[in-house]
């Protein structure tokens, strides 16, 4: 018997019974429908965290100064002033270092024409680009002539354009900062959120020694409270990390046993930490996706066993008449089989058009890769062949005289 | 009359495992001989092994002990496979309760066999009508088995049972729930595609009525065959 005539024989047992077969698909299509929404919240998740990630800049350390303790009273860290700018370059020189970017932050008000608008003003040598991976979209970059001399020279992030600029061209102009003019030398490309949810295009970039002598004065000039160092490579991000500690401590003048009056974080390893707990996430609800789809083969194999049951008469009476144990293993089989693959159909669009509800309604990232349709549509057709099998082969087996005379 | 012996069974044997130690098998040293275009009638009272030995011939089951030849093959050595496509070519199957399949219509159902026999889709349909017409329900193509009445039933299940032209009908008690007018129809039929195709029919019945259509009876009881001769007309 030929295999297409097998189908139409499966597809005119399940039309018999449809609304049996509309409930048993149904637990298909809820299986399969899971599993895509689940994979394309999970996947989404994991790319925003990883676009964060990499926006922060790769193989990344931080610097902080130590704290310092007047009374009793403990500042948390960074208020001592222990970090020069003179550590900045000194770490900049070893080897396994490709940028040591020191930064010193400030908010405030900034004018342009009729608008203003409060940002974090960020004081910055070139290495900044560098070490937290930002690129210009015009104009030029701060030099080291600049942090040199002092010069009020300002780079704009996206944010700060859109909302005292509109839609002009900012480079050329000159804004306000603090009441002092500013010419705009250039702007950034958009980077978006940081991890923690912060707008990092919200910034203006200003030579390092401007921010500190002009803008925000310091009590303690050439002092500077984080540096921002970016190793080689991820594989000497622990002997970037020894030797700064070493060259801070001996900088710093810190006897054999003394505390170190900084710290070194490595940005990198926590952001591998979030990647991989979005990663879990999506893993978990993968699995969450896979148990509904399992339930829905059992609930396959479920129907298809009592139908076996139901039919033995007429499996009797095809095996009397000439009915070969493929034809009905196959048979029974393609039923299961029809099951799955057209509620893996069906789930597969429920879950894409969940994925955009939830995108849409929740505001959440979602990312629906055709890759994972067709693993979910796979899987949905493997689980019909795997949990219809035993059903068919149940009623292949049969004895053709048993068969018929099964009441 | 003497054609070439179409079946040939010698000392065929079942016991069947499920049965209680001490019982006697079912079918006990059976030897038969039966030609081509014989017309033979099974009789015997229930549990007499009669069921058993129809099983047997149309190779539902296997026996346990003997020799059973169809058509000078002993079906003994066949596979599965060439058991389903004996049954599907040289046997026809025709049973008590029709065995149609409810929600299938006529035409598909009397072209069931075909499509295992690996026959194209047009070719079937033009078998089928050209069998429904010649037993009279040319215009039944459409109809469900369950808008038909038992007669009509019958006929269809005879309809298959000829789909691929076999050379033996097995019929088990083909007219044990239909009443004594639609039955002699049914013998009627039989009747004629003995008379005028040759068909080898054999067939179970518990009626003497029944049997007298036939032209050679055999008798069993307990598992043995107890008489075997032409019919005398009582």
């Amino acid at each position: 018997m030929n295999p297409f005539a097998t189908l139409g024989e499966a597809w005119r047992a399940l039309g018999a019974n449809r609304l049996r077969t509309a409930l048993t698909m149904l637990g298909m299509i809820i299986g399969v429908s899971a599993v895509v929404l689940m994979l394309a919240v999970g996947e989404g998740a994991k790319q925003s965290v990883n676009r964060s990630v990499t926006s922060m800049g790769s193989n990344l350390f931080i610097v902080v100064s130590g704290s310092t303790s007047a009374g009793g009273v403990r500042a948390g860290m960074g208020s001592s002033p222990t970090l020069t700018l003179n550590d900045a370059e000194a770490i900049a020189k070893i080897p396994s270092v490709a940028a040591s970017a020191p930064d010193f932050r400030g908010n405030t008000q900034i004018i342009f024409g009729a608008n203003n608008w409060s940002t974090q003003i960020t004081g910055v040598t070139p290495d900044f680009m560098v070490a937290r991976s930002w690129t210009m979209d015009d104009g030029e970059m701060l030099t080291d002539a600049d942090v040199r001399n002092a010069t009020r020279n300002a780079i704009l992030g996206q944010t700060v354009i859109k909302n005292i600029f509109g839609g002009e061209n900012p480079v050329g102009k000159t804004i306000r900062i603090k009441n002092l003019p500013f010419l705009v030398t250039g702007t950034l490309q958009p980077k978006g959120q940081s991890l923690d949810g912060r707008d990092q295009d919200d910034t203006v970039l200003v030579p390092i020694t401007t921010a500190q002598g002009k803008l925000f004065g310091n009590p303690f000039p050439g002092m500077i409270r984080l540096i921002s160092v970016q190793a080689k490579s991820a594989e000497v991000m622990d002997e970037a990390e020894e030797e700064m500690k070493q060259l801070l401590r001996q900088r710093h003048r810190i006897q054999p046993g003394g505390e170190d009056d900084f710290s070194i974080r490595n940005l990198t390893a926590m952001a591998q930490t979030a990647a991989a707990a979005a990663q879990a996430m999506s893993m978990m609800l993968g699995a969450i996706g896979s148990i509904s789809l399992l339930v829905g083969g059992i609930g396959i194999m479920n129907i298809m066993l009592v139908s076996v049951t139901e039919r033995t008469r007429e499996i009797g009476v095809r095996m009397a008449i000439g009915a070969r144990r493929w034809d009905i293993l196959l048979q029974f089989l393609l039923e299961a089989v029809m099951i799955s693959v057209i509620g893996g159909l069906i789930g597969v669009a429920f879950g894409a058009w969940g994925a955009y509800g939830v995108a849409m309604g929740l505001g959440m990232e979602v990312e629906l890769s055709g890759r994972a349709m067709l693993v979910a549509f796979g899987v949905a057709a493997a689980t019909g062949i795997f949990f219809g099998f035993y059903p068919a082969r149940r009623a292949a087996k049969l004895r053709p005289v048993d068969a018929l005379r099964y009441e | 009359m003497t054609n070439a012996p179409i079946i040939r069974v010698e000392n065929l044997g079942k016991h069947y495992e499920t049965a209680a130690p001490d019982t006697p098998p079912a079918l006990n040293k059976v030897s038969v001989t039966i030609s081509a275009g014989e017309f033979v009638a099974i009789m015997g009272p229930s549990g007499s092994g009669k069921s058993t030995f129809m099983n047997l011939l149309g190779c539902l089951d296997v026996p346990t002990s003997g020799a059973y030849f169809l058509n000078g093959r002993n079906v003994a050595e066949l596979s599965l496979n060439d058991l389903a496509d004996v049954r599907n070519r040289q046997l026809g199957f025709v049973f008590q309760g029709f065995n149609l399949l409810k929600r299938v219509t006529a035409i598909d159902n009397v072209a069931l066999p075909l499509l295992y026999a690996g026959v194209g889709k047009r070719k079937r349909r033009e078998r089928a009508q050209e069998l429904l017409t010649q037993i009279g329900l040319g215009k039944y193509g459409q109809s469900l088995p369950n808008r038909m009445s038992g007669g009509q039933q019958q006929r269809v299940a005879i309809a298959r049972a000829l789909a691929n032209s076999p050379k033996v009908i097995l019929a088990d008690e083909p007219t044990g729930n239909l009443d004594s007018e639609t039955s002699n129809e049914i013998m009627g039929v039989f009747t004629k595609l003995n008379r005028e195709q040759g068909l080898t029919i054999i067939l179970v019945t518990h009626e003497q009525d029944i049997a007298n259509f036939a032209h050679r009876l055999i008798r069993f009881k307990d598992g043995v065959v107890v008489h075997d001769g032409p019919v005398t007309h009582q």
